[in-house]
């Protein structure tokens, strides 16, 4: 029953149902955009750089993949409250908020593993650039470019991470209706209240999303390996 | 080391510009606590094709990656028509398994002239495409060539550098009688065109197919230099001797 209420509320277009879903997208395609533009850069300088504590980093990074949503959301949280350092920003509670939330969450996750293909890539092209004498900055945009279609992928894996996780933008978000609502918070309101229909509709949304999310990864490996090799 | 090359003589007549000949003096190279290559003296001149030859582990791999400048010399001095430093694009390496970028052959290719600071011109990278037996591959992906076509693909990468000394590290040494040929032939026309060809092998067959003079390596030591003929017809040490007739040299 519940069920198909959710799928009328989908097939008939429900305006709350779709800005709710606008605006997750909106929040999690942002804060992906904003993750990549830190998280390409620090995986490709840690790849190719040796510094001291490289290894340190490199462990760090990688263990913040793992990071808990829900502790990203209290440290944003602290960062924005009004008597923490960002504070007089106002930003808490507002979608900004929510896409701080979900780039902090999900940089480590593009920074560790571009780092992992963009030194795997290195290994295998450093004597050919060496022999080419191409200079630094070529060898990265090389790197990355012949990377992109692997690239690609964690980016979308990002995106998955970001778009499935509920507890750090429940936090700095508020969950306010008609602002700060998005499709998982929604999912855990309304299925407290009981109203299943909405929560079905969303989680269906939400499960397709991630699924077309990984049918393009997928799709994009595919022609990268029958295009580029 | 026995040193019978007539063009010793001539040492230090390099050309203004040139980056030949590489002088080697002394030269060490050393893996941890492992002995690469000892003492080391060698004089590449300009001419025809000299092959660094000697079994599995003799070292010829890691002396072409010192002269080609990818690492550099526990001890000892290389030099380049005098100067410690060679001139930027005036020498060209094809690795035995060469690398193949990402993306289509013409691309590769113009990856390598922009790198070489050419322009890509689309009749250049035809042109080189054409003299290593590749034209009309110009989209395909790079890594779904056979690997002779690679092979090929990086000679071509190489030539778009318009290198003075071109290095070729065992280049045949994974590809079938055909693809060995046609690569061979390739070494041996642009040898003609005046390009120094300082390649590696351990194929007796091949040395004496494309040498003019010949280096022999063992155990990290340069045992013997000498025109290839001489080699091959009279070698004049004992390793020389076991290698050319065919006897392991461990």
């Amino acid at each position: 029953m519940e069920a198909s209420s959710a799928l009328e509320l989908i097939l008939t277009g429900d305006a709350t149902l779709f800005a709710i879903v606008r605006l997750s997208l909106l929040v999690t395609l942002s804060a992906t955009f904003f993750a990549a533009l830190i998280g390409l850069p620090l995986g490709a300088i840690v790849a190719l750089t040796n510094f001291p504590g490289r290894h340190a980093v490199i462990v760090v990074l990688n263990g913040l993949m793992g990071l808990p949503p829900v502790v990203v959301g209290l440290l944003v949280f602290l960062l924005l409250s009004r008597s923490g350092p960002l504070g007089p920003l106002g930003l808490l509670f507002t979608p900004t908020a929510m896409v701080i939330a979900q780039t902090v969450l999900i940089t480590p996750i593009i920074a560790a593993l571009s780092r992992q293909v963009i030194e795997d890539l290195w290994t295998e092209y450093r004597e050919e650039l060496m022999a080419m004498e191409v200079g630094p900055l070529t060898r990265v945009k090389t790197l990355l470019w012949d990377a992109r279609y692997s690239l690609v992928t964690i980016l979308l894996a990002g995106f998955g991470r970001a778009a499935a996780e509920v507890g750090a933008v429940m936090i700095v978000g508020g969950n306010i209706e008609n602002f700060t609502r998005v499709m998982t918070t929604t999912i855990a309101l309304e299925t407290s209240k009981g109203n299943l229909p909405l929560a079905i509709g969303l989680g269906m949304v939400l499960i397709t999303l991630i699924i077309f999310v990984n049918a393009l990864a997928w799709a994009v490996r595919r022609w990268s390996e029958a295009h580029a090799g | 080391m026995l040193d019978r090359t007539a063009h010793n003589v001539a040492i230090g007549a390099g050309v203004v510009g040139s980056d030949l000949p590489i002088r080697l003096t002394g030269v060490d190279y050393r893996a941890g606590t492992v002995s690469i290559l000892c003492g080391i003296d060698l004089e590449i001149s300009a001419g025809l094709p000299t092959v660094l030859l000697g079994p599995n582990g003799s070292g010829k791999t890691t002396l072409l990656k010192l002269v080609m400048g990818l690492i550099a010399p526990t001890a000892g001095t290389i030099t380049y028509n005098g100067r410690e430093r060679p001139t930027p694009g005036s020498r060209a390496f094809v690795f035995q398994k060469p690398m193949m970028l990402r993306r289509s052959v013409a691309a590769n290719v113009a990856y390598a002239l922009k790198a070489a600071g050419r322009r890509p011109d689309r009749l250049e990278i035809a042109r080189l495409l054409a003299e290593v037996g590749l034209a009309g591959m110009e989209d395909r992906p790079a890594r779904k060539l056979s690997g002779g076509e690679q092979q090929r693909l990086a000679l071509a990468r190489a030539l778009a550098r318009e290198p003075e000394v071109l290095f070729l590290d065992e280049p045949t040494a994974s590809l079938d009688p055909a693809s060995t040929k046609a690569v061979e032939d390739i070494v041996a026309r642009v040898a003609r065109s005046g390009v120094k060809i300082v390649m590696t092998t351990h194929d007796l067959g091949q040395a004496r197919r494309l040498a003019s003079e010949v280096v022999f390596l063992a155990k990290g030591r340069l045992i013997e230099r000498a025109p290839a003929e001489a080699f091959f017809t009279q070698p004049a040490t004992d390793e020389a001797r076991r290698f050319v007739a065919g006897e392991l040299v461990l």
